[in-house]
């Protein structure tokens, strides 16, 4: 077990880590030379597939499988999409590496279009990261000026032209379909499914949608092996993982830690414990809408992907929110479906209507004018919506609502019954 | 018609159409590129970019009307946009928000007579670690105080005059 293995973040805190200079002095690139001049593309998919890496924007599906679902053989031109609409609450792991350490990222992208015979990529960056958006163009720059990037890469024939582009503060975008729909210049409404990206994608053509922490992990596949790659980590939960957490720590931030940490781990030691003088009371393990866990529960479990999913929540992005006993568990679910209501894209009716719902529950709640049969009439618009909506925004809104109102229902007939938090205010 | 990109506008204009195998999704970086050079989306202006673009009308006004970055309304030199949501929230966003609407005088969503400050919540920005943070046009600033608030306020009413 390599368990302090740095593979992501090992160039981030050198000065000039943006630079394609100091990228390429600490070996950057020469993954890409070995793709290009030693590896046919169906090698590197099988490398990838067998580190089995899953993808790391949340919904864990693993990256290689997903590679080999694109038709070798396309009519229509084939597109990679990398996903940077980093905008799940919490989660601030993909600014690091697009903002400190974007060779990475692009030669990840390019070795990726080469392994499944992509000429064409786009980086989907949300709006907000005007920062992030200029780095990655200088990078881009960078790359092409040194012969990565447009025609006949390094002599091999190969071709790939790389652009940015970005939202426009919209949450939905991140899910893979409204990505899409958003790049043609659309609303971002997701579309129905299958059929699968793979299949017809972007301008109808077989689609990849990568998140740049994923990608950003394949130079390292490609150079050490996807047998090195899956030996870190645990069985089923390959790799480290970039984990974001904040609230009620010491040292909030972005670590990189193996797959089956215990969470205990990264909040007491990574994370430097919560405040002085201050316990435990919750932690949303995976971004905000994965369901939430009671203290007891985040004390015991371990951050990969099979041990979450046995307490009924996800590692989703690894946006860890740790929360102490002065937060109010109530005003806390309410700010979080406020978001979830405000973001629906409306297509869906249980979702466009579900959130509103639950926001205005909640919110009368809040005000000190809430109704005890609101709590199950919570749990009940929940149950509305859960899989009943084309995307998994629908089932997201509801992760935080219901797992509240599962675990924390006396901080919810306290609020009711006498018109204030349970927390001292 | 009052809508003319300038000489480096067009220039990026034009860069941006040779991203995309169609003009429509040049819409996104359009309005980006105009929003920067207009301030906000008036009907009319809306009309020229769906000219310039070859699209129908309602294809640029439902892009502005979907995307939250794109403003409908004039708004101030500094659009103050502080997140509240709950990384943010649990160190005390809410109570810089107050604090910027009593200090400037406004409510949020308002503009300071002036024309200086706009003040709106806005949603995640992806910076949890550094939180609370607030975006002021394209710009972040993390890890905010009150103390930090009135200098930052301070530095952008200097930087103004």
């Amino acid at each position: 077990m390599n368990s302090s293995e740095i593979i992501l973040l090992q160039n981030v805190d050198r000065p000039n880590s943006e630079s394609i200079g100091v990228y390429r002095e600490s070996g950057g690139y020469k993954a890409l030379v070995k793709a290009l001049k030693e590896m046919k593309p169906g090698e590197i998919v099988e490398e990838v597939k067998k580190s089995g890496v899953r993808g790391r924007g949340g919904a864990g599906f693993p990256a290689g499988l997903k590679w080999s679902f694109v038709p070798k053989e396309s009519e229509k031109p084939k597109y990679l999409c990398c996903n940077a609409d980093e905008g799940e609450p919490g989660t601030f792991k993909d600014r690091v590496l697009i903002e400190r350490d974007p060779h990475q990222l692009i030669e990840g992208i390019i070795i990726s279009c080469y392994a499944i015979g992509i000429h064409t990529a786009y980086i989907y960056i949300r709006g907000e990261f005007v920062k992030g958006a200029r780095i990655l163009e200088q990078a881009i720059a960078e790359a092409h000026e040194n012969g990565f990037l447009g025609k006949n890469i390094l002599g091999s024939g190969f071709d790939v032209d790389l652009y940015v582009h970005r939202g426009a503060g919209a949450y939905i975008c991140g899910e893979e379909t409204a990505l899409m729909e958003s790049l043609e210049g659309k609303r971002g409404n997701p579309r129905n499914k299958p059929p699968f990206p793979a299949v017809v994608g972007l301008y109808g053509g077989p689609t990849v949608i990568n998140n740049v922490e994923t990608l950003s992990n394949v130079p390292h596949i490609v150079t050490k092996g996807g047998d090195w790659y899956a030996g870190i980590g645990t069985e089923k939960s390959t790799g480290t993982k970039l984990f974001c957490i904040s609230g009620h720590v010491q040292k909030p931030g972005v670590y990189e830690l193996p797959l089956g940490v215990p969470l205990k781990e990264l909040i007491y030691n990574v994370a430097g414990g919560l405040g002085e003088g201050h316990r435990l009371k919750a932690v949303i393990p995976g971004g905000s809408s994965t369901p939430i866990l009671t203290a007891e529960e985040a004390e015991k479990v371990t951050l990969d992907y099979e041990s979450l999913e046995a307490l009924g929540t996800a590692l989703g992005s690894g946006a860890v929110i740790v929360m102490d006993e002065t937060t109010c568990i109530v005003r806390s679910t309410w700010r979080l479906s406020k978001f979830y209501e405000h973001e629906s894209c409306g297509q869906c009716t249980p979702c466009r209507e579900g959130t509103a719902w639950m926001e205005k529950i909640l919110a009368r709640i809040v005000r000190g004018e809430g109704r005890p049969e609101d709590i199950d009439l919570l749990a009940d618009i929940c149950d509305n919506i859960f899989g009943n909506t084309l995307c998994p925004m629908g089932d997201a809104a509801t992760g935080p609502v219901l797992s509240t109102v599962r675990k924390f229902r006396n901080e919810y007939e306290y609020f009711i019954e006498h018109k204030r938090s349970i927390v001292g205010n | 018609m009052a809508f003319e990109f300038s000489a480096e506008g067009k220039k990026a204009f034009e860069n941006i159409l040779t991203r995309y195998p169609d003009k429509e999704s040049a819409l996104l970086p359009t309005l980006h590129l105009a929003q920067k050079e207009f301030g906000s989306f008036t009907v009319d202006r809306m009309d020229a970019i769906a000219g310039l673009l070859g699209l129908p009308h309602v294809r640029v006004y439902r892009g502005v009307s979907f995307y939250t970055m794109y403003q409908r309304q004039e708004v101030g030199k500094y659009l103050l946009q502080v997140c509240t949501n709950v990384s943010c929230s649990l160190l005390g966003a809410e109570k810089l928000v107050t604090y910027l609407g009593e200090t400037l005088g406004i409510k949020v969503g308002e503009t300071t007579a002036d024309g200086l400050f706009t003040l709106i919540e806005v949603e995640c920005l992806g910076a949890c670690g550094n939180a609370p943070v607030m975006m002021v046009n394209d710009d972040y600033y993390e890890d905010l105080t009150i103390e930090k608030l009135d200098a930052l306020l301070d530095q952008l009413r200097r930087n103004s005059e």
